[in-house]
């Protein structure tokens, strides 16, 4: 528990009342008050959603957007080194793989933002480590034991009557959401209405472990009893495992009343060995997802209420190892994507002459920045709480 | 509120005065003065336990036991082989058409692909069967804590005779020596594809397995440098993998014989001396008993109680037997508080409901898919840390996926239950299903109004269908 929580009086369904209570510090109680603005204002509360995208195992940034015009690029990458000629460019300096090709309309029409060299200080290169880091936006020497969001959702609760705070897809783990918030995690939205039929939620509970159950329980009867309605999308969504999460999470959230964040992961970014030709898959399904993402959430009248963020533990080594693969590495390239995105390259091209005794590269957006957009620019929050201090915002929102 | 407060604070301060008689006697709380004496429930305890969940019949069998007798028991009945027999094609000869090779037609591939898939359902399969089966449920828990510790993946070996290869590996080290092992495992032929081992060679280091084997075989995160890994992957090359034979085959060309120095040690280790190095590491041995603590006790470990049987785990050279043995014999494992504080594993719900019934399904790939839907797909880890396990098995879609399994399982029970509380009852009393199946008093009304109708098919129902048979 920090000490710069709020005690919050609840006054009706979803109307909150924040009350910083005596003694917090400084900058939390000159805050604004956090909660729903009118969406006049440049950031508009829950109802904007916000959806995760997690790369998981370490996606390359590096073959994501390839910096061309660096010779230091190609001796680095002498077999994974992707021709000039075969990127997608964005600029005379740098573009996409060519199998994020579908994304270039996006591009095109200024909705898609390009993250580079977003990472943290002290970069951890185990997984598993890492990636905790991300999920609970610490420091890189500080274990903390709840997601961001879940931080975010104990200081400034989604309304009541949403489906859930944050829906789960194609993974078990809830990262950001871990530690307390309510977190469904859904295979198919149709059948875990309908599955969910036999479930009854009960209030007591003896262990810690029985209290976990008894709380999920409860978290998927009030999910169920939105995601039963019937809805048909016309959109058409790729095959494969992400086209399929991209069209769970569709469904989803045609049925429910309301969510606030949507986590879904793709897996098998953790490419020590051959890595061109499964990047290139991934990649394919990755853009075509995402492509089939934003059609869908136009279709549902939610694009211009949606910022969609990668992320993924860490990039990887911007020297190739003999395997031709990459090994573990630190900062990385990102996407935004919306209908309010400002589209466009940020960060710093990778400093590829001027890497760590290890070999990696150093960060020129901290990861925690990105957060602060979303929880600042995107709904109207303080993050400084959150993130346990101030963070600068990233201009990729547009009023 | 007050009282429940100032309860714990007592027990706390029984404990911390145990911890320090503990440390001047380091055996004060493994060696209670008087033999302690199973009841019902604590012979319920140690079988869930270290096992899958029991027979009524298996738990009278141990009742009025001493706990040294009945663990010693339990350690005696250790296997290293299977009952079930394994598929025939994971012992026949393997020629090198059966591989995939170049200028094979798409067609061909696609053969290949299917009949690798069909392989490692039926592996799955199997290996329920030899859980449902075995003498020594022990065995088969340990054979899957080590296939969860060395997690590796079918996903990227792709073959299921090396798959089954390792399997038989975890079961033949189970409850042996975790030193020898490690040194095979380092040398196995699924475990050198799965962390690029296979890949790593001399002037072109793959750190993959040097990383994994430091933070999650060995000493854990936090207790070696990124220098340790880049070092240790130095000492690991050499090894590549004979995919005809299913071998390893360690080629003195591609191996690294200079100097490296990890973790302070210096010398032209290779494979078995960089493993070596960090089984001489005392972190080693507490990471161990640290997870075989999470693993069969509870999910706080009492950091008094490791330091004490990790000690006793690296006097012993890495004897699994003796570490289980000081677990299972501590106050912690027997204390009702820590009862019902473990969530069971999808593979240990299934099996255990199949075993407490005597239920036999024949074909057991259907299990096998519906542990999958649980979130535990055997033979492919989500990744090489394993499964989490705990609390994140449960989670929304999960526990829809357990409680279906349980509503179908139970729809065959009317008989099995009868045959049971018929055989059972004869010897001594009806079969008391809430107590027998739950660690910890229902929550749901639908086992009191079901216990009250007298009807044992509806009972086991509605007891496999509370929340608390999710725990154990």
């Amino acid at each position: 528990m920090n000490e710069g929580r709020r005690r919050f009086i609840r006054a009706g369904a979803d109307a909150l009342v924040t009350i910083p209570i005596a003694g917090a510090i400084a900058a939390c109680a000159s805050a604004p008050a956090a909660t729903k603005t009118d969406s006049a204002n440049a950031a508009g509360g829950y109802a904007r959603l916000l959806i995760l995208v997690e790369l998981k195992g370490g996606n390359d940034g590096l073959n994501t957007l390839v910096p061309f015009a660096d010779p230091v690029y190609y001796r680095l990458r002498p077999k994974l080194g992707i021709a000039r000629d075969a990127v997608v460019p964005l600029s005379d300096r740098c573009g996409l793989h060519p199998a994020l090709q579908p994304l270039l309309a996006l591009w095109k029409r200024r909705e898609l933002a390009v993250l580079q060299g977003v990472g943290y200080p002290a970069p951890n290169l185990s997984h598993f480590r890492s990636i905790e880091i991300w999920d609970t936006a610490s420091r890189s020497d500080q274990y903390l034991p709840t997601g961001w969001l879940t931080r975010t959702f104990a200081a400034t609760p989604p309304p009541r009557d949403y489906a859930a705070d944050g829906f789960i897809i194609g993974s078990y783990d809830l990262g950001p959401l871990d530690g307390g918030a309510r977190a469904v995690t859904i295979g198919d939205a149709a059948r875990f209405g309908d599955r969910a039929r036999s479930m009854h939620a009960l209030a007591s509970a003896g262990t810690p472990a029985l209290l976990h159950i008894l709380r999920t329980e409860s978290d998927i009867v009030q999910a169920a009893a939105q995601l039963r309605t019937d809805v048909t999308l016309a959109t058409r969504f790729p095959e494969g495992a992400f086209g399929n999460a991209v069209r769970t999470a569709c469904n989803a959230l045609a049925r429910a009343k309301g969510v606030a964040v949507v986590r879904l992961t793709q897996n098998g970014y953790d490419t020590h060995a051959n890595q061109a030709p499964t990047q290139a898959r991934l990649h394919k399904e990755l853009a075509e997802g995402l492509v089939a993402l934003a059609q869908g959430l136009t279709e549902l009248r939610r694009w211009d209420d949606t910022l969609i963020l990668t992320y993924a533990e860490f990039g990887r080594r911007p020297h190739e190892n003999l395997s031709g693969g990459t090994d573990h590495g630190t900062a990385n390239v990102h996407f935004a994507l919306g209908g309010r995105v400002a589209g466009g390259l940020y960060g710093a091209e990778p400093a590829l002459a001027q890497l760590s005794t290890d070999g990696n590269l150093a960060p020129a957006i901290d990861f925690r920045s990105l957060y602060a957009t979303a929880l600042e620019g995107w709904w109207g929050l303080d993050p400084r709480a959150v993130l346990g201090g101030r963070f600068e915002t990233l201009p990729i929102i547009r009023a | 509120m007050r009282s429940p407060l100032s309860i714990r604070h007592l027990a706390f301060l029984i404990v911390a005065l145990a911890a320090s008689l503990a440390q001047a006697d380091p055996r004060a709380l493994a060696q209670p003065a008087a033999p302690q004496r199973l009841d019902f429930d604590d012979a319920r305890h140690l079988l869930v336990r270290t096992g899958f969940a029991p027979t009524v019949a298996e738990v009278r069998a141990l009742e009025g036991r001493t706990r040294e007798a009945a663990v010693d028991a339990l350690l005696a009945q250790t296997r290293a082989e299977p009952v079930v027999p394994p598929p025939a094609w994971t012992t026949a000869a393997t020629l090198p058409e059966d591989l995939p090779h170049p200028g094979m037609t798409a067609e061909e591939r696609k053969t290949l692909r299917q009949r690798e898939r069909a392989r490692i359902v039926e592996l799955r399969g199997w290996w329920l069967a030899e859980m449902r089966a075995t003498p020594s449920p022990l065995t088969e828990r340990m054979t899957l804590f080590w296939h969860n510790h060395f997690a590796t993946s079918e996903q990227k070996v792709r073959d299921a005779r090396l798959m089954y290869a390792q399997n038989a590996l975890f079961r033949r080290e189970a409850l042996g020596n975790f030193a020898t092992l490690l040194h095979a495992v380092a040398k196995d032929p699924a475990m050198l594809i799965w962390l690029d081992g296979a890949r790593n060679r001399r002037g072109a280091p793959n750190e993959n397995f040097a990383r994994e084997v430091m933070e999650l075989f060995t000493l854990g995160e936090g207790h070696y440098a990124q220098a340790d890994v880049a070092q240790g992957a130095r000492a690991f090359t050499g090894f590549t993998v004979d995919r005809v034979g299913g071998q390893a085959v360690f080629r003195p060309r591609l191996h690294d014989d200079g100097v490296k120095t990890i973790l302070g040690a210096r010398g032209d280790f290779d494979t078995d001396g960089a493993l070596d190095v960090l089984l001489a590491r005392p972190e080693t041995a507490m990471f161990l008993v640290d997870k075989l603590w999470r693993e069969f006790v509870s999910p706080q470990p009492d950091a008094a109680e490791i330091g004490r049987i990790a000690g006793d785990f690296r006097a012993s050279h890495y004897a699994i037997k003796v570490a289980l043995r000081d677990i299972l014999l501590t106050s912690a494992f027997w204390d009702a508080r820590n009862r019902g504080t473990l969530v069971k594993s999808p593979v240990e719900l299934v099996v255990g409901t199949l075993r407490t019934l005597d239920l036999d399904p024949g074909d057991m790939r259907p299990i096998a898919a519906a542990t999958s839907r649980m979130g535990e797909v055997l033979f492919a880890p989500p990744n090489v840390r394993g499964w989490p396990g705990g609390d994140a098995w449960i989670n929304s879609s999960t526990l829809l996926a357990r409680q279906a399994y349980l509503a179908r399982a139970t729809r065959a029970v009317p008989d099995a239950a009868m045959a049971v509380s018929t055989r059972d009852a004869s010897a001594s009393g009806s079969v008391d299903w809430p107590h027998l199946l739950l660690p910890l008093p229902a929550v749901s009304d639908a086992v009191t109004e079901a216990a009250a109708e007298r009807e044992p098919a509806a009972l086991i129902r509605a007891t496999m269908l509370d929340p608390v048979y999710q725990l154990k």
